[in-house]
């Protein structure tokens, strides 16, 4: 089922000459309005009018968080604050928040895009929608609220939290579908399980995930434990929030990105470079419809790659697969991109060794080399005290990561508790290239 | 030794054996340094030691007078720390004494993962503390040729 047929539909040509038209509308309507814009684009040597095929957006300069912060809070908005019906914000985890706005007419092109996201996945007006997504400055739990009802579905505002009354909801309101991060809804699997309620008997038919990066397995993991269809959806609040794009359930593989309101590219995250369909590099968003804070070619960090074949859903929309990483953790070592989490995963069950390690990147002439520091546990010896014993474990995780990612890397087996930790974002990797 | 003697101690084979403390560390300064500090503050004595060491890391093995304890203080300080077996063969201390036991060992298909060896107080016979594969099997070839394997406790004790 598709929400609105006619534009999410387009002939690939047809949609285009509109994002053309109206990204024409946009430049200039960011280079009149906002002096970031004014000034980094005459930095570039770019005009509002030099933008004349769709294929001149490249000529437009990147905008990274760093500047929405330098902008903090309203300084990259486009309209008047009387113009300005809600206020979202970032955690500001990693920094000072960014805070976005929208107009009246910002709002409803969400909830469209909800709206849209919500048939993709299968539902009508006759569904349920338990919305476990948090209620507040962040944006999933409203974005996901608004589309529900403009679907015309009838939404359970339950937000985050509170996860014993959230079973008992689901077991009394008998809700269809299911909002929330994938952690949560496993969550919830689990919590029910204890409290002894039967997780697979629920009316749930289909979950809305996203917000956080997760895997195959963690989907095959929750489809089972919560006998639904797990569906992906991506968005981020600097580009509007959740529905963004999402996966269709015809196809299940890549989400369908919005095209008629975002243009997306995908970029080398060192060079810049813009990259063909199928390569794996960060995403980079340009709004093409937002009123209040439009953004034009701005690096989202996340790591995935454009599918460029046509879906069966028969939606013309391409198609942005699984975000795998975040570039800010991505390594290149000898061309190839190397990212912690993929390391881990080599790791990870290998008892002999603690999930603590550590990455040192360095560059003995002209090759870049890549020692791996892993923690031993205490069951370092529990098959032999032998040095060759230990020598052929480090061996034998060099070949499973040369296997893996197709690098070479030195293991070395370090002391417990050698390593930092780290109370929040864990920083693994010391790049001595750059000093 | 007597045939009685050979049947209880290859049948019931734990006396014969010793236990040796392995422990991992990273082969940078004060590593050894922070081994002995733990060791002397718990008030334990070292009887042996050998340490097996790469360009990364080694492993240092000990034999001490108190290997419960010894286990004990060194993980609470976090170190990782394994109990092994081994055995310890008295030999007298001159030409050919260490060949003597390898002969027969070899003889009898017997395989020696490492080993270390140090001299007695009184200076006459020598100690090799020997890592097998199949320790009692090594216990009782060893013992069927004459040789005298040392008790833990009296390495401990010693």
């Amino acid at each position: 089922m598709i929400y609105n047929e006619e534009f999410e539909t387009l002939p690939r040509e047809v949609l285009e000459s509109l994002q053309l038209k109206r990204l024409q509308q946009i430049v200039q309507r960011v280079y009149h309005t906002v002096g970031f814009y004014r000034k980094t684009f005459d930095e570039a040597g770019v005009k509002p009018d030099d933008i004349k095929t769709i294929s001149d957006i490249r000529r437009l300069p990147f905008t990274a968080k760093q500047d929405l912060r330098d902008n903090y809070p309203f300084g990259l908005f486009t309209v008047p604050m009387s113009s300005i019906v809600r206020l979202h914000a970032s955690s500001g985890t990693t920094g000072r928040s960014v805070v976005v706005g929208y107009t009246k007419r910002d709002i409803d092109t969400w909830s469209e895009l909800m709206a849209r996201c919500f048939v993709a996945a299968g539902l009508t007006k006759n569904d349920i929608i338990h919305n476990a997504y948090g209620y507040g400055l962040f944006t999933g739990g409203l974005g996901a609220h608004y589309g529900a009802e403009k679907l015309g579905a009838s939404v359970i505002p339950i937000s985050g939290g509170n996860t014993k009354r959230q079973i008992m909801i689901l077991q009394d309101f008998g809700p269809t579908a299911i909002c929330c991060t994938p952690s949560y809804a496993l969550n919830l699997a689990e919590q029910g399980a204890a409290m002894g309620v039967d997780m697979q008997s629920l009316k749930l038919r289909v979950g809305i995930f996203g917000a956080e990066p997760w895997s195959e397995q963690m989907r095959d993991e929750i489809e089972n434990k919560l006998n639904l269809t797990a569906l992906n959806i991506y968005g981020l609040s600097e580009i509007m929030g959740p529905g963004v794009s999402m996966e269709c359930l015809e196809g299940r593989q890549g989400m369908h990105v919005f095209e008629d309101h975002f243009i997306v590219e995908v970029i080398h995250p060192e060079t810049g470079e813009l990259l063909p369909y199928g390569e794996e590099g960060e995403l980079v968003f340009t709004t093409i419809t937002k009123e209040a804070f439009p953004l034009i070619r701005y690096r989202t960090r996340d790591i995935s790659r454009l599918i460029a074949e046509p879906c069966r859903c028969g939606r013309s929309h391409i198609r942005m697969d699984r975000v795998t990483g975040r570039s800010d953790d991505m390594l290149i070592i000898r061309g190839v991109n190397v990212f912690p989490s993929q390391i881990e995963a080599v790791l990870m069950g290998v008892t002999e060794i603690e999930p603590h390690y550590q990455l040192i990147v360095d560059r003995s002439g002209t090759m870049d080399t890549l020692e791996v520091h892993v923690e031993v546990s205490e069951h370092i010896f529990s098959d032999s005290d032998e040095v060759r014993y230990l020598q052929k474990m480090e061996k034998r995780l060099s070949k499973d990561i040369k296997e893996y990612l197709g690098i070479t890397a030195k293991v070395k087996l370090v002391e417990p508790k050698s390593l930092q930790r780290f109370e929040g974002k864990a920083s693994r990797v010391i790049d001595k290239r750059k000093m | 030794m007597t045939e009685e003697q050979i049947a209880f101690y290859s049948q019931g084979g734990k006396p014969m054996k010793v236990e040796q403390i392995s422990i991992f560390l990273e082969n940078k300064p004060g590593s050894l340094e922070n081994v002995t500090g733990i060791l002397k503050d718990a008030n334990i004595n070292i009887r042996t030691l050998s340490l097996a060491d790469t360009t990364d890391f080694g492993i240092l093995r000990l034999i001490v007078n108190d290997v419960n304890t010894s286990i004990k203080v060194l993980k609470e300080n976090g170190l990782r720390v394994s109990r092994t077996t081994v055995v310890a063969v008295e030999v007298p201390d001159r030409p050919g004494g260490l060949h003597s036991i390898l002969e027969v060992l070899s003889k009898n298909g017997i395989n020696v993962e490492y080993l270390y060896a140090f001299v007695e107080k009184s200076g006459q016979n020598a100690v090799i503390i020997f890592r097998f594969d199949a320790p009692d099997a090594a216990i009782d070839v060893l013992l069927k040729n004459g040789f005298t394997v040392m008790p833990g406790e009296k390495l401990y004790a010693f």
